[in-house]
């Protein structure tokens, strides 16, 4: 039974990698300035928890195969060495490439969330509702309007809650369904909710961020392929939550141009 | 001659008389381990049957699942999960099997049962403490159920109730009114009900340990359930709290949780400053040591099994034990991994990562040990040893996984995905069951006085072995596809491609829960028709296998076991010419 | 008329065997081992420090979180009832003296003049409590006369918080000490455990308890 056991484990583990290996289902292509840290801290981590996996697996088989019965007069065998070179080098390897992975990682994951975005990025709030998102873009006064939770109102597009009629700044806010944006360009996103929590998840760019009520969070990120992407809820928000999404469009600079102007901008 | 194994009792114990007493309202340790069992019993078949739903709804969403309407029909019209129905099942699944399932069944059953046995005691330090918390943990597992048939259904907010989805109440959607209610109210029961078990527990192994049992001879399971304990113990009296500050925004206007000019069905909610990421950090809190809580009795019920089937030492119990008390120690320390993209200072991300990644060393050396334990032994492969085996496996498998999800640059993209599901079924869903499943096989002849069956024990591993490696293993492919979770439907454009896994997935988790269903038949059947069982067929050391199976109501008849060897002695010469030699025999000579 | 010492070691259990051939006792008969009680109320109150924990992380980042924190006088009756629970401890400490050899301290039964006068102290203690208890409430009603409710403010609402569990964990302990009264009072002194160090121990950290909160509220509130 042991040596059945050790036959099936290998086959589970080999299949097991085997998909992992050919990136059968895997991730999307890259499409910002700050997942290329993110991938190759990815391949690391494959790496080495590769060769964690299948030895460790294949040890487990291989120990199963050998401690099978076959002959019962055969005494038993200690562990060469005892447990003390076996805990001790458990210690090093592990605490090595945990030292690694973090040094490395902690690189990758600065340039996205602890990095200030570029002073000439394109300011566009977010706002997180169920089960929608919604985007507003400052408009040619570069200036956005204000926010009055208690004018919003769906039904006639009012989805931030703009009092046009009293502020200036709020008359050539753009407020949109998609993120349109334009390529290579440094875009600063402010994100906010109307009502529960949500996220903001863009596979390509590899960046996730909650939306938290309460507070306006930011995330930037530069997008460097033209293309349209899904943006998509990660964060339970009720029943919608599976359906709610809205697309990351990056355009040429000059789309982008012709774009804003179909909106009201100039 | 000179009985070395066992000394007189100072006073007598006496047995209880009557059905109620005897039975439901009883102070016996074992059985209110038996009862913990039961229950973990009814709540995993309730679970398991809620997953089915929950997959075959995913793989095929517009079939019409028999019964199902009948059971609800605003939540499955016409047999059709509705979105806020599965996620509603969705919750229950979660709740369930994390507290009812995982918390109950290897710790609080067998530890209820088995610790005091372990270190030679009569019964629990505080027996009418030890009733009431098994009832509590039956009440609150009462009000549970009971948010199944009510208006609206159990709440849809997940297994972690974020709030402020959990705490405006109705506005938010469907089952968050009285639903969530009673899921709040049910989990301040369960925590009162853990807390007064763990009291027990701790002040149990720490006074009535009987005479020669050191700490250092305790059995391994006895260790784990004295650290998940301490665990337990700090645990959930932070998740009481949580609870009450939620109930209390949910019914008395406070704000705790719930920030100003929030807009829920058109209508502006009451509440105004509170903050979301305080109830997540309350809830990680518990949250995080909660899962060490559901493997660590696991761990150690296999570092007590595996020896007894390679009839050789366990290698480095010493780092073993260190092991599992630095895995409690570091516990409290990593609570923010779950909250990397939280909206909580991205800095903080890297102070969380560091304990994350640490606690793999503790981790990875008690894997180390169990695995070359098995190293040049003889080895008696009957279930508990499978699932020893089986155990060690999925147990690498989730580990491993754990890797990526610590680390804050990979969580950006792997985060709230099936990679995450992935990781916590295997080590929660798998591992920590596999324990149970080992300490269930193995511990059956103690407590019921009847063996197994085993050809549809190894029947059973063989089939849950393989199928969950079918079910889960795929699940961190869709994930790094991007495949987000808790979603009751796929129409993203980039998850139509995914739907045959899911299909896949689906099939193999009807198959391994259906082979469940002979674990369940082989525990029903042994109870009434398994062959009777000795003392000791396993020809295990500790103290349980020193008193009759099942053992008399004050566990060592009328009698104070004396300890002389720790419980690691196999493979060596034994009296008789056994190959072991138990705890309360003479001690070896030098 | 009396109590009968022999009788009074021999269930005061811990005793034991009538000591070294030279008269001297062994060590764990002048220190027997803490009752069960004793170690399951420490272990209780690490729970609870625990909890408490919680609601002050709570409190804490709650008041960090939005500027809407409004600041008021506790009322005075609070201080009131702190000296109420102050001396509670103190009289608990004086029945724990006379009642300490049923608690298994010393090798001689309490005198009956001891048990007691003990008893006495044990009631006083009892009522002192219960007054703690309605004083508190009586502190909400002046807080609610102010209009400050659970949810009128963030800082009204850990107020109420706080003192409520304070309040139902003292309860806890008041249950803990009739029970223990009766107990006694039942057995006349010479059960063989009571329960008496546990409950001091508790008690006294629900003591240590209050002025932590008070302090807290006080700086905070």
């Amino acid at each position: 039974m042991g040596k059945v056991f050790a036959v099936v484990l290998t086959l589970i583990t080999l299949v097991s990698v085997a998909f992992f290996a050919m990136h059968t289902w895997w991730l999307p292509p890259d499409i910002s300035t700050t997942g290329k840290a993110v991938d190759r801290q990815l391949d690391e981590t494959l790496i080495g928890t590769g060769v964690l996996f299948l030895a460790g697996q294949l040890m487990l088989g291989f120990f199963a195969w050998g401690a099978s019965d076959k002959d019962r007069a055969e005494k038993i065998k200690p562990f060469p060495g005892g447990a003390t070179p076996l805990v001790t080098a458990a210690i090093i390897l592990v605490g090595i490439e945990i030292f690694t992975l973090t040094f490395v990682g902690s690189k990758a994951w600065g340039a996205i969330y602890l990095t200030q975005p570029d002073p000439s990025s394109i300011k566009i709030d977010v706002q997180a509702e169920q089960f929608a998102f919604y985007f507003r873009y400052q408009g040619p006064d570069g200036k956005f309007g204000g926010v009055h939770p208690e004018k919003i109102d769906d039904g006639s597009g009012n989805y931030f809650g703009l009092d046009p009629a009293n502020d200036l700044a709020a008359r050539d806010d753009i407020v949109t369904a998609s993120l349109v944006v334009p390529v290579n360009k440094p875009v600063a996103l402010t994100l906010h909710s109307k009502d529960v929590g949500h996220s903001f998840y863009v596979r390509e760019l590899r960046v996730q961020q909650d939306f938290v009520p309460g507070l306006d969070i930011p995330l930037h990120f530069t997008a460097t392929q033209i293309g349209k992407y899904e943006i998509v809820c990660t964060q339970l928000c009720g029943l919608g939550h599976y359906n709610m999404k809205a697309y990351l469009e990056v355009m040429s600079e000059e789309d982008y141009q012709q774009w804003l102007k179909t909106q009201g901008g100039q | 001659m000179h009985d070395v194994s066992s000394q007189p009792v100072a006073h007598q114990h006496i047995a209880p008389t009557g059905f109620l007493r005897k039975y439901v309202f009883s102070l016996d340790h074992k059985v209110i381990g038996k009862q913990y069992y039961g229950l973990a019993l009814v709540a995993v078949f309730v679970g398991m049957v809620l997953s089915w739903l929950l997959r075959l709804h995913l793989a095929y969403p517009n079939w019409h699942i028999p019964l199902l309407s009948k059971f609800s029909s605003t939540g499955a019209p016409g047999g059709v999960m509705t979105p806020e129905y599965y996620l509603s099942l969705l919750t229950m699944h979660g709740t369930l099997m994390v507290f009812f399932v995982l918390t109950n069944a290897p710790f609080a059953a067998f530890g209820n049962y088995f610790l005091p046995i372990q270190i030679g005691a009569e019964d629990m330090a505080f027996p009418r403490f030890n009733m009431m918390s098994f009832w509590t943990t039956f009440v609150a597992f009462l009000v549970m159920m009971a948010s199944f048939f009510v208006a609206d259904g159990p709440p849809i907010s997940g297994w972690t109730a974020y709030a402020p989805l959990s705490a405006v109440g109705g506005d938010a959607g469907p089952g968050l009114a009285l639903g969530q209610n009673l899921w709040a109210i049910s989990i301040a029961l369960f925590c009162v009900g853990s807390l007064l078990g763990a009291l027990n527990f701790i002040a149990t192994t720490l006074d009535l340990r009987t005479k020669g049992m050191s700490l250092a001879r305790m059995p391994y399971s006895t260790w784990a359930w004295f650290v998940t304990s301490v665990i337990a113990l700090l645990a959930f009296a932070v998740l009481l709290p949580a609870c009450i500050l939620l109930i209390l925004d949910r019914v008395a206007g406070t704000s705790f949780f719930i920030p100003g000019g929030l807009i829920l069905s058109d209508k502006l909610q009451p509440h105004s400053g509170g903050s979301p990421l305080l109830w997540q950090h309350l809830f990680w809190f518990f949250g995080h040591p909660e899962v060490y809580i559901a493997i660590l009795p696991s761990i150690g019920i296999i570092a007590t099994i595996l020896p007894v089937f390679t009839r050789k030492p366990l290698l480095g119990p010493r780092a073993l034990i260190g092991s599992m008390i630095a895995i409690g120690f570091l516990s409290y320390m990593v609570w923010g991994h779950h909250m990397f993209v939280s909206g909580m200072n991205p800095f903080s991300a890297n102070i969380f990562s560091v304990p994350t990644l640490v606690i793999t060393i503790p981790a990875t050396v008690m894997t180390l040990l169990l695995t070359a334990s098995i190293y040049g032994g003889k080895m008696r492969f009957d279930t508990p040893a499978l699932f020893c085996l089986g155990f060690i496996s999925v147990f690498i498998s989730g580990g491993i996984s754990g890797f990526y999800l610590a680390q804050p640059s990979l969580d950006t993209y792997l985060h709230a995905t099936y990679f995450v599901v992935a990781h916590f079924h295997f080590v929660m869903a798998v591992a920590s069951l596999f324990g149970v499943f080992a300490g269930t096989y193995f511990w059956f002849p103690k407590m019921f006085g009847r063996m197994m069956n085993e050809t549809l024990g190894k029947l059973h591993f063989w089939l849950t072995f393989v199928g969950v490696y079918c079910v889960f293993m795929p699940m961190h492919y869709l994930g790094l596809v991007g495949n987000v979770r808790r979603y009751s439907a796929f129409v993203d454009d980039y998850l139509a491609p995914l739907i045959p896994v899911h299909k896949f997935i689906t099939i193999a988790a009807l198959l391994t829960g259906a082979a469940q269903l002979i674990f369940f038949w082989n525990l029903i059947w042994s109870r009434f028709r398994g062959p009777v069982a000795s003392e000791n067929p396993w020809e295990a050391t500790s103290l349980e296998w020193s008193t009759t199976s099942p053992p008399p109501f004050d566990n060592f008849g009328g009698k104070h076991p004396v300890v002389n060897n720790g419980p690691n002695e196999y493979g060596i010469e034994g009296t008789n010419g056994s190959d072991y030699v138990m705890q309360t025999a003479a001690p070896r000579s030098a | 008329m009396g109590i009968d010492i022999q009788e009074a070691m021999h269930t005061a259990g811990t005793i034991g065997p009538p000591g070294l051939s030279d008269g001297s006792r062994l060590y764990t008969q002048t220190h027997p081992r803490p009752e069960r009680s004793e170690t399951g109320a420490w272990i209780g109150i690490f729970a609870i420090v625990m909890s408490f924990a919680a609601f002050t992380s709570a409190m804490i980042v709650r008041q960090g979180a939005t500027p809407d924190w409004v600041h008021f006088e506790l009322p005075r009756l609070l201080y009131v009832n702190t000296l109420i629970l102050l001396t509670s401890s103190l009289t608990l400490g004086l029945a724990s003296k006379r009642l300490r050899s049923v608690a298994g301290f010393s090798a001689t039964a309490p005198t009956e003049k001891a048990y007691s006068e003990g008893m006495i102290w044990l009631a006083i203690t009892l009522g002192l409590g219960g007054f703690f208890v309605i004083g508190q409430i009586l502190a909400w009603r002046v807080l609610a006369a102010q209009s400050f409710f659970l949810s009128t403010n963030p800082s009204s609402s850990f107020f109420y918080v706080f003192t409520a569990m304070h309040g139902a964990h003292l309860l806890g302990g008041i249950a803990g000490l009739a029970y223990m009264i009766r107990k006694l009072a039942k057995t006349n002194g010479t059960a063989r455990t009571t329960g008496l160090p546990a409950l001091s121990v508790y008690w006294h950290f629900m003591d240590g308890l209050w002025i932590y909160l008070l302090v807290l509220l006080m700086v905070r509130t």
